[in-house]
């Protein structure tokens, strides 16, 4: 089940909805990933008010439900869950949920991870921060990417 | 019509998010509508060319909503969007 929304989540109603969809399940692995504050190029911290989350209506949905496909055909998944917010968030505040459900922790574990990296560098998502002076977008990083290769070759 | 759509970074610099476009008859790959584009507008050439002092570093396509290389064919009434790497979760 996939999720693209502006509105907060609750993580404590979404495991319940899993662990409720999933049956007769042995592990669920929950990811929440939150805004930090961010470092500027200078490595002056601080400053940073919020992030702005753009996407491409459409094609997002697309390519998460090819990432939960992708999952679901390598891992043993009873259920999945996948939530990204939008729009305009501030320091702390939830950004994505990910969730899976397997018999077995190793699956559950694997496979949220697995779509996580699959988020950060093949959907299409674009941060922007803002601080009180000025506003930039966050350039995509090589460490992603290379969380990404990881999956490919094994 | 070609419905082209610009994200992010990219529709900042051009300052514009979506048009519509008559497909020239030769224009018949994504690369040959980006050297249409250029040709038509200066702004396009700092976006996909990089010159000048643009953090551009890359411009990725998708067609369709699929992401696809430079070589791969248009035709009319497709949906062409232009962005950079993506910067999601």
């Amino acid at each position: 089940m996939i999720s693209i929304q502006n509105e907060d989540f609750s993580l404590g109603d979404e495991y319940a909805a899993i662990r409720t969809r999933a049956g007769d399940v042995g592990a669920i692995v929950t990811f929440t990933g939150l805004v930090r504050e961010i470092y500027r190029d200078d490595n002056t911290a601080g400053a940073v008010q919020s992030l702005t989350l753009e996407h491409y209506p459409g094609m997002t949905e697309k390519c998460l439900k090819d990432i939960q496909l992708k999952a679901e055909d390598r891992w043993p998944l009873l259920a999945t869950r996948i939530i990204h917010r939008v729009g305009e968030l501030c320091n702390h505040d939830q950004i994505v949920l990910v969730a899976t459900a397997s018999a077995h922790r190793k699956a559950a574990f694997e496979s949220a991870e697995f779509i996580m990296d699959y988020l950060k560098s093949e959907a299409p998502f674009w941060k922007k921060q803002k601080s009180e002076s000025e506003s930039s977008w966050i350039e995509s990083r090589d460490t992603d990417k290379a969380a990404l290769d990881r999956w490919q070759k094994s | 019509m070609l419905n082209i759509q610009y994200f992010a970074s990219i529709r900042e610099a051009l300052n514009r998010s979506e048009e519509e476009l008559d497909l020239p008859r030769d224009v018949k790959s994504v690369q040959a509508l980006i050297d249409y584009l250029v040709s038509v507008n200066p702004h396009f050439e700092v976006v996909f060319l990089g010159s000048g002092d643009s953090k551009i570093s890359k411009v990725l396509v998708a067609v369709n909503q699929t992401i696809v290389d430079r070589s791969h064919p248009l035709s009319q009434n497709d949906e062409v969007a232009f962005f950079p790497p993506m910067t999601g979760g």
